[in-house]
Parts: structure tokens; sequence; C-alpha cells
């Protein structure tokens, strides 16, 4: 094997490697949401490509309204979905759009775009 | 606590995005909003944001009633805390909050107290109320003074809670109560001053909400589809010269325009130089998602197309600035067509997906588009047209022909036919007289009637469908599973499989293996879909749902649509569900030389005291024959047996056998008849005349006329349809056989019909329940599958999966044929988006090659790919062609 062969090899083993990583095992870091006097716990998320913040950590038992600010006009992030309580939101672009909704079980629940492909995370506890 | 005046999100003062306007101070949640509010400050001053629109009621017994939305209460301790301070007030005579519906329901002695007064007492406690906000244009202002002049006369103006007048925008925005004060009153006071109005915006209404967005949402869309056209075209039509400048050999270019030749090389710069437009405009949303899903360590669609035009694109622009680099002449190639032929087809492929599914969330579209807009409402004895967002309950609506029901309610007066098809998917109209129920958005047709409002707002049946279909639509099918499981590993794995390859053609490949590797590289990171496999599901749910809802069917969710389609047997509640549930008369057998006229009159008359549900059959029977009834004398009922009294001077005995017995009356061969009759699953009454037999009356409650059929469908689709009832086994039986059906669970209570339905499940079946919905909830929620049969407006049965609003039997099976179909869509979606990638990316990396010396171009890739998702839309558009088989 010629040292060209060897270098790419390696390059893309090690390239492979760090995609997987990187997108596998690495954890992101999650946002957690402080409540308002009125008991909500509250936050901002901007979506353009991604949601951001995209993991979430809030308190079971108590509402939650996630406002949503649609920074494109890209079809795909058009609508946000939360399947697991039902609800979804028409994404006004650069609209702040609230999604709102309790909480009672803590656990992992998943929301995402119509097409699944954005995804976040909400971590409730 | 403060509130952001741009999105309303409350947040702790001082914050550090903050702005100043017109000498106040205005603090926000992000840079965001403080950019959006640098740029048009006055829009987020004169409007304050409210969430819902109130609901409001002047009675006029003295005393006012006072329905008030109540805005972020949390927990149904809430309540109480409002309760009491109201009640602290004088002159209120009841306080009543509903932690469901969030409203506050207050009576009290005007007075003595005042609206005012009643909201400040739910501020204090902690709470905000609803109320509506107008947005007026006025005209002809031209000083400060006008403004305060303005102001003052509005907040005379009983109801106006607040107004503040912008001399800049020319605008007021006034806080009102619209049980107190029209908009034209509002409009009236600013008008006696001198000043013209004009409407800039609706009111704030809590119905209105839905609709205007999705307006705008209409709008962004379009702009959006119009853009991915725009860049289309422009990297469209620079694509056919890099093709050709790409392939001089192929396409027969003169020598000195040949590889190797100075001028293809100059060429080739420009090429490169002209691409990055394509990329930077034609393809920026590609930049910008994939960059954005990276931050959040996700990978998409984006990051695939970006990364490998970027590829082709770096390649080639070495290739052609410094060619020398390259050991043989060969590699020093050009791929700037690959950039400008994929930017191209995605985009055009992602404008024809806008198109494509804006036809999928058709259905959901039509019924928001069904809200009535005005209703003609009897205010203080006087006809007005009202938006139907300040409609209240009990008020009178009159409605004319032609004209749409405002809100659902019950007629009080005149008559009318009424086209339903938009709710409950029946073509043929449905004659309203006093009494019956109307449903809001529906269409009346030939008379004038007046009705008395029982839902309003988000309760009635419009907005309760609404609600249901957008749950439905936005829940998950378990099939999902499988794809949301892929999909967290799908892109990166596509990409490591695209590196893989490289480094394989690169050591192992032919010659120029560097071309080669590239090549394959560029190809399998651009045919690889995820948006196909993401949209397989949710589209076809969305479609087929909508569909259902077109139809009259509310499906609650995707996974009561997967269950719905393996069913194997369906069990049909007898008593409103195959029959009407309101029996009549039907049979009148006379003997003795009396008249069936005449025995009928004895039999309705004396009934007429009773207050048995069969008598009501009797009496309703007479009545058909327009007899006249005559009031009984002496009136005796004998419970378990029957009645006696007398009409006419005559002594009249009805009643079963037992009765006639106890009366010593001969029957003769009346027994036998009468057992025909209960046989016939009919239930027969004797009636004797002074002593002597005269006849019998029967009464049943009829098949709905559609039900066998259902029926027979049902079977054929290969369910085994059983009846349960509360009846004897003998007239169960009997309307079992008149609708052919085997298999009779009779004399259940109630209570047990929900274990009946768990032994049918130990039987290994999946097991279907029809029924009310009220009486049968715990059957319908122990079955697999509950369908509720809907009663008028009542729409959003708690226990049931499905709802039928049409009460006719035909529903279930087109219910689950649309099922069937529905779950049929999805699995040829997840069918051919799966087969599309796993056969593509494979035959893309160059599997093929050892054996076929077959290689995919990136130009083909990127067709594919365009054209995979809109396919998969597509074919979930097809659903909405679907028709039942019945």
């Amino acid at each position: 094997m010629a040292l060209d062969q060897i270098i790419v090899t390696i390059a893309g083993l090690l390239f492979s490697g760090g995609i997987a990583w990187y997108f596998w095992f690495s954890e992101s870091k999650a946002t957690r949401i402080q409540s308002t006097s009125s008991g909500v716990q509250e936050t901002l998320i901007t979506v353009k490509g991604g949601y951001s913040p995209d993991v979430i950590v809030v308190e079971a038992g108590k509402p939650v309204r996630l406002n949503f600010l649609r920074e494109e006009t890209a079809a795909c992030s058009e609508q946000v979905i939360f399947p697991d309580f039902r609800k979804q939101a028409t994404l006004t672009p650069f609209k702040t759009i609230p999604v709102e909704f309790t909480p009672e079980k803590p656990g992992e629940y998943g929301f995402q775009c119509a097409m699944g492909m954005l995804h976040g995370k909400l971590i409730v506890e | 606590m403060i509130r952001d005046p741009v999105c309303g999100m409350e947040l702790k003062s001082p914050s550090e995005y903050h702005s100043e306007y017109e000498g106040q101070k205005y603090e926000f949640c992000s840079s965001a909003c403080q950019s959006k509010f640098e740029a048009e400050p006055a829009k987020y001053v004169a409007v304050v944001p409210e969430r819902s629109g109130p609901t409001y009621r002047i009675s006029n017994d003295g005393i006012e009633r006072l329905q008030i939305p109540i805005i972020d209460m949390h927990c149904a301790s809430c309540t109480l805390t409002i309760e009491k301070e109201i009640n602290m007030l004088p002159g209120v005579k009841k306080a009543h909050v509903n932690y469901a519906t969030e409203q506050a329901y207050v009576e009290y002695l005007p007075a003595e107290v005042k609206t005012e007064e009643i909201l400040k007492a739910i501020k204090s406690a902690g709470y905000q109320t609803g109320q509506a906000t107008l947005k007026l244009g006025i005209r002809k202002m031209h000083c400060a003074s006008c403004v305060t002049k303005i102001e003052k006369e509005l907040l005379k103006t009983p109801g106006v809670l607040s107004a503040s007048v912008d001399l800049a925008t020319e605008s007021a925005a006034v806080n009102y109560l619209p049980s107190m004060v029209q908009i034209a009153e509002i409009k009236k006071v600013i008008e006696r001053l001198g000043y013209p109005t004009y409407e800039t915006s609706s009111p704030v209404a809590a119905v209105s909400e839905e609709a205007e967005p999705e307006d705008e949402n209409q709008k962004a869309r379009e702009k959006e589809y119009r853009t991915l056209l725009n860049k289309f075209i422009f990297a469209a039509i620079l694509s056919i010269p890099f093709i050709i400048f790409s392939y001089p050999a192929l396409f027969g270019l003169p020598a000195q325009l040949q590889k190797g030749s100075d001028l293809l090389r100059w060429i080739w710069i420009t090429m490169g130089v002209i691409s990055l437009p394509i990329m930077f405009w034609s393809g920026s949303h590609f930049y910008t998602g994939a960059l954005a899903a990276i931050k959040n360590r996700s990978a998409n669609m984006h990051t695939l197309i970006a990364t490998g035009i970027t590829a082709a694109w770096l390649y080639s622009t070495v290739a052609a600035l410094v060619p020398g680099i390259f050991p043989s002449e060969a590699l020093a190639d050009v791929f700037f067509d690959v950039v400008a032929v994929v930017v191209a087809l995605v985009n055009l492929g992602m404008a024809l997906e806008i198109r494509a599914k804006g036809k999928s969330s058709e259905a959901i579209k039509k019924l928001i588009g069904l809200q009535p807009k005005t209703a003609r409402v009897f205010r203080n004895g006087m006809e007005m047209d009202v938006p139907v967002e300040e409609v209240v309950l009990d008020d009178i609506i009159l409605v004319r022909p032609g004209e749409k029901i405002p809100v659902d309610g019950t007629v009080i007066e005149g008559s009318s036919s009424v086209d339903e098809s938009m709710i409950t998917g029946e073509p043929i109209p449905v004659e309203k007289n006093k009494d019956d129920e109307v449903i809001g958005a529906t269409i009346n047709k030939t008379g004038s009637f007046r009705f008395k409002a029982t839902k309003v707002g988000k309760d009635t049946a419009l907005a309760q469908i609404i609600k249901m279909v957008q749950e439905a639509q936005s829940s998950k099918a378990p099939i999902q599973r499988i794809v949301d499981l892929v999909s967290g590993y799908f892109v990166p794995a596509v990409i490591i499989t695209a590196m893989l390859a490289f480094v394989v053609w690169y050591d192992f490949g032919p010659s120029p293996n560097l071309i080669y590797a590239l090549v394959v590289l560029v190809t399998t990171l651009i045919i690889a879909c995820p948006c196909a496999l993401g949209l397989a599901t949710p589209i076809s749910l969305m479609v087929g749902v909508g569909k259902g809802a077109e139809n009259g069917i509310l499906i609650r969710s995707g996974e009561a649509l997967e269950t719905a389609q393996k069913l194997d047997a369906i069990v049909l509640d007898k008593t409103g569900t195959i029959t009407a549930g309101n029996p009549s008369l039907t049979d009148v057998i006379f003997v003795n030389g009396f008249k069936d006229e005449e025995l009928l009159l004895y039999a309705a008359s004396v009934e007429k005291a009773s207050e048995h549900p069969l008598g009501e059959a009797i009496i309703k029977g007479a009545g058909d024959r327009s007899l006249t009834l005559i009031d009984p004398k002496n009136f005796n009922a004998v419970p378990g047996h029957g009645v006696q009294a007398t009409v006419k001077g005559k002594q009249i005995i009805l009643g079963n056998e037992k009765m006639m017995n106890k009366f010593n009356i001969d029957l003769g061969d009346l027994s036998q008849r009468s057992q025909q009759l209960a046989d016939d699953g009919k239930t027969p009454m004797y009636i004797a005349v002074d002593g002597k037999a005269a006849g019998i009356v029967a009464v049943a409650d009829t098949v709905k006329p559609d039900s066998k059929e259902a029926i027979a469908h049902l079977k054929k689709m290969g369910l085994e349809v059983v009846m349960i009832t509360g009846d004897n086994p003998r007239t169960a039986k009997a309307i079992a056989r008149q609708v052919n059906i085997d298999r009779v669970f009779a004399e259940v209570l109630p209570e047990d019909k929900a274990f009946n339905i768990k032994k049918l499940q130990q039987e290994g079946k999946k097991v279907a329940m029809v029924g009310d919905g009220i009486n049968d909830a715990p059957a319908l929620a122990q079955a697999d599958i509950g369908l509720a049969i809907g009663t008028g407006t009542d729409v959003a049965i708690e226990a049931s999966d499905i709802t039928l609003i049409k009460g006719s039997l035909k529903g279930v099976a087109l219910a689950i044929q649309l099922s069937k179909a529905t779950m049929k869509n999805i699995r040829q979606n997840l069918f051919g988006a799966f087969f599309y990638n796993g056969l593509g990316i494979p035959v893309a990396a160059g599997i093929l090659y050892p054996f076929f010396g077959v290689l995919l171009s990136p130009l083909i890739a990127g067709a594919a790919m365009a054209f995979s998702s809109v396919t998969v839309v597509t074919n979930a558009n097809r659903l909405r062609r679907f028709k039942a088989k019945i």
C-alpha cells in the first residue's frame, strides 16, 4: 500500500470516528428553564435549521410555555410537534409562537419538525 | 416582573436587553426581540397583547351575568382564590370559576358593583382577565390635545377599560368588554368628536387567533415557494453551459475547447467563480441549515447536500487553478456541473414538495375556513350583527336562508332544512324544528329561524373537531417507531458510509482512483434522502385523519388508526347504535269488532297520564294519525303490569298478560299473535275495553335504515359482528335476526358490558366496541378501539378512539376502511423510503461496480434525491381521493 493510500485510509477512519463521536456519543448541553413568578416555566427557542436550545430541562407538574421564534422561511421547520403531548404549532416565520402544556410525568420527551428532520428534547424532572 | 412587549414573555427586570421609546424604557428577553422592537417600536407599544377574547352576558332580570376568561390559571386551587376575592365585593350574588374552561362566571347587581371592580378583584388575586382589544385607525388628528380628548371620551364610555391613542401611528388601542359596548359604539364615540375612524385589524379574539396566522403562514409558504423556484431557475440556467463545458469530448466541442487547452481551463476557472452564487445564493439554505444543525450536534438533509457540493467544488477549483499538482492529467477534472445541477434539482424538489404539502393539509384548512364571521343577535330588544367571538351563551340568534349558522344552539322558533354536510359528511339536508339542535358552521337552506346559543367559542362542535383533528395529526402512529429508531443515526451513518467508500475506492479502485473516490463520495452524500423517511408516516396520517374529518369521522390518534385496521371482532350496542333508540308504534291489532283508530285513541289517552317511555311511543303514534286525545279519568298504574283508566266513560285496561289475567280477561287467540310480535323484537301490549279483550298495540325500537347494509359490509370485511344489549334475549335475538347478526350478548347490565368485551379479547381477538359514549363509556375504554356514535354537537367523547359524528353504522365500516387505506399508504411510503435509501446508498457507494461496472452519476443521484420526497407526499395525497366501498 502506497503512502498516500495509508494516509487517506487513516484520515478517513479518523474522520468517520469523529463523526460518530460528535453526533452519537457526545451529549449536547441541556438548558434548564427557570419558572417565572406566575409559575410558568418559560423560555425562547430559536428555530433555524434546528432548535436552540434543543435540550430543555423542566420540572414536572408545572406548566411549560415554550416560545418558538422561527428565524427562517425554509418549509422544513414550519411545524413543531410534541407527539407525547399531542401538541403542534405552526410557526409563522419571525413571530413568537407559544406552545403550552403541563408535563405531568418525569421522563424524556422529544419534539420535532413535521418531517422529523429537526429534533429537540424535553427532559422532565 | 415585567413583560417583553414583543413576545409577551415574562422576565426579570432589569434585563440586559432594553431600549427607550418615547421616554419610556422597554425590556426584552433577547436581542432578537430588542432589534424587532427597535425596527418598529410603535407596533408593539400600541397593542396590548391579550390571549383570548371574552364572552359576556347581560340578563334582563336586574342581575347581570358576566363571563370572564382568566389567563394564566395553573391549578385547580386557583379557582378558590379568585372566587374568594370576587365574593368579597359588595353586590356580587354568585361567583364561580371553572378551571377547565378558564372562565369566571359572576352574577352581580350593576348598581352596587362595577365590572371594573370585578376585574380588579381578579387582578388582585393575581390573575389576568381576558378582554377584547380593538385597534382602530383614526384620521384627522392634528395635535396632542386631540389624543387626550379622544382618550377621555373613550374612558367615559361604559365597558371601555382602557384606551390609548397614538398620534404618530394615527391609531387607538382600546381594551373593552364586548358585553357592555359594541365596536360600532366605540367608533361612534370617536367619530362624534369629529375624527373619522377605520379598522386596522380585527379585535383579538380566541377563535380568530387560529385563522389569522394561518393566512400569514400561507403567505410565508407562498414566498418560500417562489424563492425556491427562483433559486432553481438561476441554478438550472447555469447548469446547461456547466454541463457542456464539463464534458467537452461528449459534446464534440472544437479542439481548442478540449481538455488540456488553456481556453477550457479559463472557462473552468470562470465556472468556479460563477458556482459561488449558485452555492451561496441558490444553495444558501443548505449551508445555513447544515451549520445550525451541526451546532445542535445533529445532521440533516442540508448537511449532506452542503458537504457533497462543497467537496465537489473544492476539488474542481483546485483542479482548475493548479492542475499541475495532480500526478496525472486525468485527475485534473472538474465537477462544477454537479454543484449546479444538484442545487437546481433539490430546490425544484423542495418547491414541488411545498405545493404538494399544501394539498395534504387542505382538510384542516377547510375546517378552519368554515368558521363563521358574524352573527345576527338580539340584544336589548334590537337585532344587530356582531362578530361571532362576541356571541355569548343564551344569546338569541336569527338565521336567514342561505346564511351560515354562527354557533351551536337549540332552535326556539321557526323551522328550516340545514345542510350539515361540512360537519357530518351527510349530503342530505336535515330538517330542523323547534327544540332541535343546530350545529355552528352549517348552512341554513330554506327557512328563517331563531335559536338560542348553547355552545360558543372553543366549545362549539366545529372548534372541538378542529382541535381533535389537529391533535390526531400531531400524534404518532406506532409504526413511526422504526423510523425514529433509524432517523437519529441516519445522516451521520451516511456521511461515514461515504467516507469509507471514498477510502475503499481510493485504495482499491481503478485509475484515476482519486476521481472515482470523489465521485462516489459526492454521489453517496447526495442520494441519501432522510426527508422521505421522516415524511412517510406523518404526511399520510395527516391526509388520512383529514379525510376522516371530511366524512364525519374523527380519529383521535395515529395509534387508533393503526389498531382500527387490525380488528377481528366488532361489538355493536343495540339501542341507539343498531336501532334508532327511540321506540315507535309499529302494530295495532283489533278484535271483537273494535276499529284500530278507536283502539289507538283509547290506548294513547290512557298513556297520556302515564310517564312510561313506551307510552310516549303510543301517544306519538296517535299524533301521527292526527287523533285528538281525551284526558283519562280514574287513572291507575300497576307497576310491572300496566295501566287502567276511564276514557269516554269506557273502562280501558292496557298492559301485559299478567295485567289481563289480573282482570280475568279472556285473550283468545290474541296471546298467540302477541307471541309473534315479541318474536319480531316488538313489545306488545294488550288492550281491553269494558272487560273485553279488544286488541294489541305494539311498539318497537326501529332498526336504523342502513344498519343491515352496514353490518353486511362489516362481515364482508371479515369481522365478527356481535350485538350487546340489556334487553331480554327474545327481543335481542329478533333484532339480531333482522340485521343478520349471529352472536348476541343479551340481558347485559350496563356495568357488565366492559366485562363482555374483555371475554372476547381473551379469545385472542382485537375488539372494537360501538356505543353511545355515555352509558357505554367503560366498554368503549375496555375495547381495543372504542367508536362513539356522536349525538348532535357532542363530538369530543373522552372514552372513544374514533367518534362518528353522523349516527349511521356505515361510519364504522368507513372508519375501518379509511384506517386500512391510510395504513397501506403509510406502509407504501415507508417501504419506498427505506427501499430507496437502502438501495440507493450502496449503489452510489459503488457496490455494483465490481460485478457489473455500474456507477451512478452524481447528477442522477441529485435528481433521485430531489424527487424521492415529492413522491412520498404525492403518494400520501392519493389518499385524498379515498372513497369508501359501501
